[in-house]
């Protein structure tokens, strides 16, 4: 095992009532999460795409998540459980693909969980550390090398 | 409208596999409405190939676009070149589509990139059902707005059969059962004598039995 | 009789005579064997050969490939015993039964159930195209017309020997919805059906009130209605067919009885507990002939004990219907 060690590139589409506001609770109460993980803030996550979270893979990222309001408690009623449908929606994609539906998750924070929203980064961090990189990014990797 | 449903990647990879630049082309109407091959679905199809191109060391070139029709050549028409500058065309049309690139771009490989399943209607968000087999000889009239051609699983003109129970059809527990349909909407109608009415034998001859269909207006012809 | 259905022979099969004679008629049922083994069907015409009037050989039943109904039967007139061929509209278009239809005539097939043919999907080829060209009821009309207008069914006329026969149909009174059910009775009535045999009835009340209701149309003096009726073999049979089969209506008081059938038997014992359910069965079996014979308008029994074609000679003594009558050459 000559190589680094692996660090994961992770995106987490966030909603900014929820995700996003967890994260500063998290930045007020000092508790601190992994930087692997890059945060896209969203008008609610019922704004994600399949195609945005597919495009996130297909630019090299080795996880991806989805940080919504817990359910019943959206925003904007449901966009939460819409995300939810897409995000098992995308799951199936990347099974056919074979980047693997285990690499997107979905969650559901309140703006108050700063322990929860760094728990979460936390936890995906460690899985897609144990995954290891994404095959596309290894791909990557191998054609521009 | 026209149903259908994306083709699995793997049977859309190997059709491709050999073609360096691909494009994938969406239709924007009838598979765009049911979700199958409209411009976000080209769009996920393209980024499913690359990725998966990606991973098997091929060429990445995959792009996207979408067309309003591709079952009208003034729609086929304007896209000449983009089609003229890649190997091979993956259409998310509907097969009418896929057969009108086919004839426009007699040179230019047109694969189908979701199966056309029937024509029917959303009748919830996400759940599409079959409505109408285009059998060439509508008898709506005599059975309530309900078709026994294309939902009744033997297409049954003198129906409900034996198999019929608690409203629903045997061959699927799921699906009602057509001639229930009927039977109820004609009560409602107050026309149950015409379930006493003995349907003669169906004439197939104007369904695709009959063969090619085609109908002429001299009134829209240049 | 009056009507459609006078007494007068139109086809001279046996079973339109036995029935026209005011016999209580019963018919017996034969699947034919998976494969080319024609010692299959000696075998088991050797149990009904005696105990029925006539047989119904199926047409691919619940869609399994079969060997063919038409040589079945034309096997069977060879031994002997009276075909009820069937015929269903699933795998043949108009064109390919007007065809067998003369070929079945020709060899001496003379009754002639339609059917329209259990779903591809219940078979061993899911995967086939169907053809549902006709359904039951036009088939009715269909066959009734080459006999009777002496026409194919585009109209041409049939120029020599018309396909004549006795014309048979089903009837499954407990499928939905039930009000319409004595109302598609008379639906085939009008098209042409002569003679009806039922779904496996173990609910025999709600037999009694279709009866009632096909009487009170008028059908009763218009067909011949013979109640279909079947062993039931074990418990799990008898549970399969309260819950599995649709349009099968099974009261609880039979499950019960299989189950008390074989009460004291140790578990072990298989052979002992498979012996007491099959004389429980053939005893349920009977019981209910005895119960249906009683309703106004049951012209006979059709016995369905398909692959326990065995056990028909039993039943039919059980339920005192032994000898059948033998009619004069």
């Amino acid at each position: 095992m000559s190589e680094t060690p692996f660090e994961p590139e992770i995106t987490a589409f966030v909603c900014q009532y929820c995700g996003d506001m967890a994260a500063d609770s998290a930045g007020w109460n000092r508790i601190s999460y992994p930087a692997n993980v890059k945060i896209v803030r969203l008008p609610c996550t019922g704004k994600v795409d399949v195609h945005h979270i597919l495009n996130a893979f297909e630019h090299g990222a080795d996880g991806v998540y989805v940080v919504a309001c817990p359910e019943g408690n959206c925003h904007h009623i449901n966009g939460n459980l819409s995300a939810k449908r897409r995000v098992t929606y995308a799951k199936s994609l990347l099974d056919e693909v074979g980047v693997g539906g285990n690499r997107l998750e979905m969650f559901h924070v309140t703006a108050a969980q700063g322990d929860e929203f760094a728990r979460i980064a936390a936890e995906m961090t460690e899985r897609i550390r144990a995954l290891g990189p994404s095959p596309v990014r290894r791909a990557m990797g191998k054609s521009s090398g | 409208m026209i149903i259908a449903q994306r083709k699995p990647l793997e049977e859309i990879k190997e059709m491709v596999a050999s073609y360096e630049k691909v494009l994938v082309l969406g239709c924007g109407t009838c598979v765009a409405v049911c979700f199958a091959g409209g411009e976000k679905e080209a769009k996920l199809l393209a980024s499913e190939l690359r990725m998966a191109r990606q991973m098997e060391g091929k060429s990445t070139q995959i792009i996207d676009h979408t067309i309003q029709r591709q079952c009208e050549w003034e729609f086929i028409d304007p896209i000449k070149e983009l089609v003229a500058s890649v190997d091979a065309v993956v259409s998310t049309a509907c097969g009418i589509g896929v057969q009108g690139m086919a004839e426009r771009f007699e040179d230019k490989p047109i694969f189908p990139g979701v199966n056309t399943t029937f024509l029917g209607m959303p009748v919830q968000p996400g759940e599409f059902v079959e409505r109408c087999q285009a059998c060439g000889d509508c008898i709506l009239d005599l059975t309530g707005g309900v078709c026994p051609v294309a939902r009744c699983a033997k297409s049954l003109m003198n129906g409900p059969c034996g198999g019929s129970q608690n409203g629903k059809c045997e061959v699927n527990p799921e699906t009602p059962c057509a001639w229930q349909l009927i039977y109820d909407r004609l009560a409602k109608l107050g026309q149950l004598e015409r379930m006493m009415e003995i349907m003669p034998a169906k004439n197939w001859s104007t369904s695709r039995d009959g063969g090619l269909r085609k109908i002429i207006r001299e009134d829209l012809k240049l | 009789m009056s009507g459609d259905n006078g007494k007068e022979l139109v086809v001279g099969s046996k079973l339109e005579r036995l029935l026209k004679a005011g016999h209580f008629v019963v018919t017996g049922e034969l699947g034919p064997p998976q494969n080319a083994d024609r010692s299959v069907i000696e075998k088991k015409a050797g149990y009904l050969r005696d105990a029925v009037d006539a047989v119904n050989i199926t047409d691919n039943q619940t869609a399994v490939v079969r060997m063919c109904s038409m040589a079945v039967a034309k096997m069977l007139i060879d031994l002997g015993i009276e075909p009820i061929m069937q015929m269903t509209c699933r795998d043949r278009n108009r064109i390919a039964i007007q065809s067998d239809l003369l070929g079945a005539y020709a060899l001496g097939v003379r009754n002639l159930l339609c059917l329209t043919g259990d779903h591809q999907s219940f078979g061993n080829h899911p995967q086939a195209k169907n053809v549902h060209d006709l359904d039951s009821i036009t088939l009715i009309q269909m066959v009734r017309q080459m006999r009777d207008a002496k026409k194919f069914q585009c109209g041409e006329e049939i120029k020599g020997q018309e396909p004549r026969f006795f014309i048979g149909g089903a009837i499954n009174p407990f499928a939905d919805p039930f009000d319409f059910r004595p109302f598609r009775l008379a639906k085939k009535v009008k098209a042409g059906v002569e003679f009806v045999q039922s779904q496996l009835i173990f609910n025999v009340p709600k037999f009694r009130e279709y009866m009632k209701r096909c009487g009170d149309l008028g059908l009763l003096d218009k067909v011949y209605i013979l109640a279909g009726v079947g062993p039931i073999k074990s418990l799990a049979a008898a549970r399969y067919m309260a819950t599995s089969v649709p349009g099968m209506d099974v009261p609880q008081e039979y499950i019960d009885r299989m189950a008390n059938a074989v009460k004291g038997i140790p578990q072990e014992d298989k052979k002992a507990r498979r012996e007491a359910w099959e004389r429980e069965g053939i005893k349920i079996c009977a019981e209910i002939i005895q119960q249906v014979k009683e309703i106004p308008g049951v012209a006979g029994v059709h016995i369905m004990a398909i692959e326990w074609e065995s056990a028909v000679p039993e039943i039919v003594k059980e339920a005192g219907l032994l000898p059948r009558p033998k009619l004069e050459a």
